[in-house]
């Protein structure tokens, strides 16, 4: 048995604790000590083992393969191989480690004084001396001119940083006050880009869509910076249930036959909506749930969107296609300091 | 009855479809789809028998002739995919009076379905069943369904088609329980909530990709392991937490536990 | 051994390290699971910085356009970013790149949760007060930090959820007042999404914020060597040393295998369980969302806090001030952190404590501050769960506006109800633990005295125990100022003096004094004498304090 928590084996450790210690199995018997040792040697090895059988399933098994598993199902063979090994191959090293050090190595406490970390008042004079003589070597103190201008240049160095990320982006000028929409695009539906006749639509229906043109300029500029204003919803309600419309003369009304075109984007933070309850004529957005009224010119009926959602305004062209009758009239999406202006 | 059939994609035939449905019907809950009025054969032996079921089982919140109660929408006009949608899917009968009609075992067998289908149908021209043919998406095209479903169906049934919330207290059902037929009729018919996708808006090849991707997420393998629901950073959160910090937690407590 | 030998003896002429190296060695670590959160943080960064560098050689930061055309089927043919592309690449068509992606994220999630029980074992135990405020204050910052770079990441691979992530940020960004729609326009380098964006968060990602926390770590470390750990009150643990195990061997072995136990765990987690499958939500547009869009838990309270708070804007000449955003998402973090950062000053403002503390509090022993921290728990806590107000709601039926509708009381009422909650129990435990040392533990052995009364018998506690109770530091709140000086004239700045006063009655007002020397020699000397126990109960029962019986 060794005698890991007598003094003598180590006089550099700090002294022991002044507390109950009790013995561990380990410490007795020579038996209980031998098998933790081959217990901590079997973690080391295994995890030696594990490391191998990962290199092996990384050359052999086939990346695309299958494997059904009980609770998780079916997974790819190699990537399950490849955690479990690695992991347990680390995880072993830890665990070997630390059984070690419980059962193995001295488990008395020690114990090590603390000392009060503030500089003593000798020291603290002799730091203001030190500070004082320095300053008043520098001359700080009687040379205004240097001082001054100094502080002025210290305060206007930073600034020139700032003026460098000014081209981080251009102004944002009008961009947020008119997007892709004028007099006569037509109205085309998302992903196929499919021209919309307006008496195909039943009522109930939803229709995600964007205007004619979108896919081509898309292609042109190379971002998505235009879609993600333009996009709209195409509805249909039964006219006997439109309660309000945010403009239009029974002449020229916004709507076609009861079909409606709203912004898709939510007024809130700008999430694209398109969760339409047909029968309420309700539009909830997933993102923080505001709520807007279809039939009631897109009002906010719950959440914490404040704006309306706005409508855009809509006709036929001569071959029966929707068309819009120009941009939308108020900002679409979210809020920003100009948005009324 | 077969003229509009043959020529279902004649933008004027859907026109007169249209118009006829228009002047029909005064449903809230009607779902006008144009062109597949009434493809299935039916007998006027099935109408009857449906109309015996239907006194039976539907009349007390649709009303005896279908018009509709303060329990329940008229059912003049939704046709017999909307009946074969939510009978088929057991959502109706009702058992309670609820705000959503939740999913369970259908009450009523095929027959039975069938003549339902068939009497509502007879009341007024409504989206017929899809044909088998229609529902075939063994050939359609995976990646398109995936954008189209990306762009009309996600913001609701989440992006796995595990189902979200709407508001009250609704919610749109996940997808894995329906059948390719149940799905194409939900989206010709509009069900409960739902927005209608006729086809024309969503063309048959389309609705056959958006179904064909919706079994290809029901069929997929999970290839980083366990799916944890497919509810996005939510539940991962949760295992975080519990099942990962948790062992991390008892490690730690093992090693400050003094060794017997 | 001559060559390891030479080879140390070579580094130290050059940096005279010998020393500090053997102190090091002695230095002492107290045993205790508690201890061991703040490195569960630690080493998940490691494991983070490691898989992270992985990641890079593979991940293309890049807003173009391309057609995807690897080896995931659904979405083959796709149009996306090279970033997403480029991610999907990583899970599919690089051995081990799916699990290295895993390790990542879970570490993540690990890194920060970990830094938030260990924030909260701090706040709990006291360990913030002097001399160890300013580690408060840096393990602060990097808990925000990790926040920060966690949603960054989150927001990098470009797929459907981190594209709404950023569409969120963008519409946080432009509700600030004034400067909104600038701000936007630089940060995305004109219109939202623009191509600018992912390149430049990415360097923010893996170069910037990595680079603070490295450095702020290694400020947290030093402070913690400087001022040794703190320790949790036991026989022979006082306010003036450290009573545990030294560096060399144990916590070398402990220590060091908890690194590996930690980046163990992860990676085998990893390798079985999924997190963002990208795949799954498709390529970020800006026409398409998923019901459940959800950030990463740490952006949860914020998130939650966005979604209950009610419709209001209002316009100043002209001009739009959006409340509906600059109250949770910009004025309620604002305060959180100003809170939570300035607390370890508050708490000595308000007890007038200037000694060291090195021993741990019981929470018990501290009423008020633990009860500020159970209800700043629920404060947050159904903020957070707000966040999921929709996945609720479908999973337990629920009304999702009716959920909304109760957060927003319960935001407000549960922390009030919760604060007087846990006080009192705190006070409770400390009127037990008062009675633990005058009367014993009830040992459950009833015996009849000779005049005929049944009582049970009472046993004193360990001498462990006793240490651990007598630990207590009772601290009286300042007296009310005198306001007026020895002339009659009432003294400048009186207020503060009486705000101080005040604060100090509400955190140390109600306390349960531990009992005086004299009063537990006289207690054990009855328990000593056993059958005497009816004097005790009358000379006891005469405290103010003591209940029960």
């Amino acid at each position: 048995m060794r005698e890991l928590d007598s003094h003598t084996s180590n006089p550099n450790r700090p002294p022991l604790a002044p507390i109950p210690h009790e013995l561990r199995r380990t410490d007795v018997d020579a038996r209980a000590a031998k098998r933790a040792e081959r217990q901590v040697a079997a973690m080391f090895g295994m995890s030696a083992v594990m490391a191998i059988l990962f290199m092996v399933s990384f050359a052999l098994v086939d990346p695309k393969l299958r494997i059904g598993l009980p609770v998780i199902g079916t997974t790819y063979l190699l990537n399950v191989l490849m955690g479990v090994t690695f992991g347990l191959s680390i995880f072993l090293i830890g665990a070997g480690a630390i059984h070690w050090a419980k059962k193995l190595m001295p488990d008395s406490e020690v114990v090590e004084e603390r000392h009060e970390l503030a500089t003593s008042d000798e020291e603290k004079v002799l730091l203001s001396e030190t500070f004082n003589a320095g300053v008043q070597e520098s001359g700080i103190g009687q040379l205004p001119l240097v001082r001054r201008s100094l502080l002025g240049a210290l305060a206007l160095f930073p600034i020139p940083a700032i003026f460098m990320l000014r081209d981080l982006g251009p102004g944002p000028g009008d961009t947020k006050f008119n997007t892709m929409w004028t007099e006569g695009t037509r109205l085309v539906r998302d992903v196929t880009y499919e021209p919309i006749k307006a008496d195909e639509i039943p009522i109930g229906t939803l229709i995600n869509a964007v205007p004619e043109g979108l896919e081509e300029l898309e292609h042109e500029t190379g971002n998505l910076n235009a879609r993600a204003k333009a996009v709209i919803i195409v509805i249909r309600i039964s006219p006997d249930e439109i309660v309000s419309q945010q403009g239009g003369t029974p002449d020229e009304p916004w709507d076609y036959n009861g079909v409606l075109a709203y912004s898709k984007v939510c007024t809130h933070v700008g999430c694209p909506i398109s969760l339409y309850e047909q029968r309420t004529h309700h539009l909830l957005c997933p993102c923080h749930q505001s709520t807007y009224d279809m039939a009631d010119s897109g009002r906010v009926i719950f959440g914490p969107a404040s704006r309306r959602m706005p409508q855009l305004a809509i006709t036929v062209d001569s071959e029966g296609y929707l068309i819009a009758r120009g941009d939308f009239a108020e900002p679409i999406g979210p809020s920003f300091w100009e948005v009324r202006k | 009855m077969k003229f509009p059939s043959i020529k279902r994609r004649h933008p004027v035939a859907a026109f007169f479809v249209m118009l006829a449905a228009l002047g029909v019907t005064t449903a809230i809950y009607a779902a006008f789809d144009s062109p597949q009025v009434q493809a299935a054969v039916t007998s006027d032996a099935q109408i009857a028998a449906g109309k015996a079921l239907f006194a039976e089982g539907c009349a007390s919140c649709h009303g005896l002739n279908a018009e509709g109660t303060t329990d329940g929408p008229s059912l003049i006009g939704v046709g017999a995919a909307a009946v074969d949608f939510q009978v088929s899917s057991g959502r109706m009968p009702m058992a309670t009076q609820s705000i959503q009609a939740p999913r369970k075992a259908p009450v009523y067998d095929e027959a039975e379905i069938a003549a339902l289908a068939a009497y509502v149908a007879s009341l007024a021209p409504g989206p017929s069943i899809p044909t088998a043919d229609m529902v075939d998406y063994s050939d359609a095209d995976v990646a398109l369904g995936g954008e189209l479903f990306r762009a009309n169906c996600a913001q609701c049934h989440n992006f796995a088609g595990q189902g979200g919330a709407l508001t009250q207290g609704k919610y749109a059902p996940e997808l894995h329980s329906a059948t390719a037929l149940q799905i194409y009729e939900a989206m010709i018919t509009g069900p409960q909530n739902m927005p209608v996708f006729s086809d024309e808006t969503l063309s048959v090849e389309q609705k056959q990709a958006v179904i064909a991707y919706i079994m290809e997420m029901r069929n997929a393998d999970n290839p980083g392991g366990l799916d944890l629901g497919k509810f996005g950073p939510v539940t991962e959160g949760l295992f975080a937490w519990t099942g990962g910090l948790g062992l991390l937690i008892a490690a730690a407590i093992w090693i400050g536990v003094k060794a017997k | 051994m001559s060559a390891v030998k030479g080879v140390l003896n070579w580094a130290d002429a050059r940096t005279g390290a010998g020393k500090p190296l053997r102190i090091a060695m002695n230095k002492v670590f107290p045993d205790h699971w508690s201890f061991m959160l703040g490195e569960i943080a630690l080493y998940s960064f490691i494991i983070l910085l490691l898989s992270g560098t992985y990641l890079t050689l593979f991940f293309v930061p890049s807003s173009t356009e391309v057609i995807y055309n690897g080896s995931y089927i659904p979405l083959k043919g796709v149009k996306m970013t090279e970033a997403y592309a480029s991610a999907l690449d990583i899970s599919f068509d690089v051995r081990g790149g799916l699990l290295m992606r895993q390790i990542h994220h879970w570490a993540a999630l690990f890194f920060i949760a970990a830094m938030m029980i260990h924030l909260l074992r701090i706040f709990f135990t006291g360990a913030f007060r002097k001399p160890r405020e300013v580690n408060w204050l840096i393990g602060l910052v990097l808990l925000v930090l990790g926040i920060v770079e966690g949603f960054a990441g989150y927001s990098l691979p470009d797929d459907l959820l981190s594209g709404t992530g950023i569409r969120i940020t963008e519409g946080i960004i432009l509700a600030t007042p004034v400067l909104g729609t600038w701000m936007s326009s630089l940060v995305f380098g004109g219109e939202f999404p623009g191509v600018d964006f992912i390149p430049r968060l990415y360097t923010i990602h893996i170069l910037l914020i990595p680079g603070l926390i490295l450095a702020l770590i290694t400020a947290h470390m030093l402070l913690v060597v400087l001022h040794k750990h703190t320790q949790f009150p036991g026989i022979g643990r006082t306010n003036k040393n450290v009573v545990g195990f030294p560096l060399m061997p144990v916590y070398i072995a402990k220590a060091g295998g908890f690194f590996f136990i930690v980046f163990g765990i992860t990676v085998f987690i990893s390798g079985l369980i999924t997190i963002n499958p990208i795949w799954l939500f498709g390529p970020y547009v800006p026409n398409a969302v998923t019901a459940g869009s959800q950030p990463d838990f740490y952006m949860g309270f914020l998130d939650g806090a966005v979604r209950i708070m009610p419709g209001w804007e209002s316009t100043i000449f002209g001009y739009t001030l959006s409340w509906n955003l600059i109250v949770p998402a910009m004025i309620l973090p604002g305060i959180v952190l100003g809170v939570v950062g300035s607390y370890p000053w508050l708490e000595a403002w308000a007890s007038g404590d200037k000694r060291e503390h090195h021993l741990l509090d019981r929470p018990r022993n501290a009423p008020t501050r633990t009860a500020l921290g159970v209800a700043f728990m629920g404060f947050y806590g159904i903020l957070w769960m707000s966040a999921g107000n929709d996945l609720m709601a479908i999973a337990f039926g629920l009304s999702i506006n009716s959920i909304t509708q109760i957060s927003r009381v319960l935001v407000f009422v549960l922390p009030v109800l919760l604060f007087f909650i846990t006080k009192r129990i705190a006070l409770s435990l400390q009127r037990r633990d008062r009675d633990k040392l005058l009367h014993g533990i009830e040992t459950g052995q009833i015996i009849r005295l000779p005049h005929g009364e049944f009582i049970e018998l009472h046993a004193p506690i360990s001498e462990e125990e006793k240490a651990v109770i007598l630990s207590k530091v009772d601290i009286q709140p300042l007296p009310k100022p005198e306001l007026v000086d020895a002339n009659g004239v009432r003294r400048k700045g009186a207020w503060k003096l009486i705000a101080q006063a005040k604060v100090s009655n509400f955190f140390y007002g109600d306390n349960i004094p531990k009992p005086t020397l004299a009063e537990i020699e006289a207690a054990e000397a009855h328990m000593k004498h056993g059958l005497e126990h009816d004097s005790v109960h009358t000379e006891t029962s005469a405290l103010p304090s003591s209940t029960n019986h």
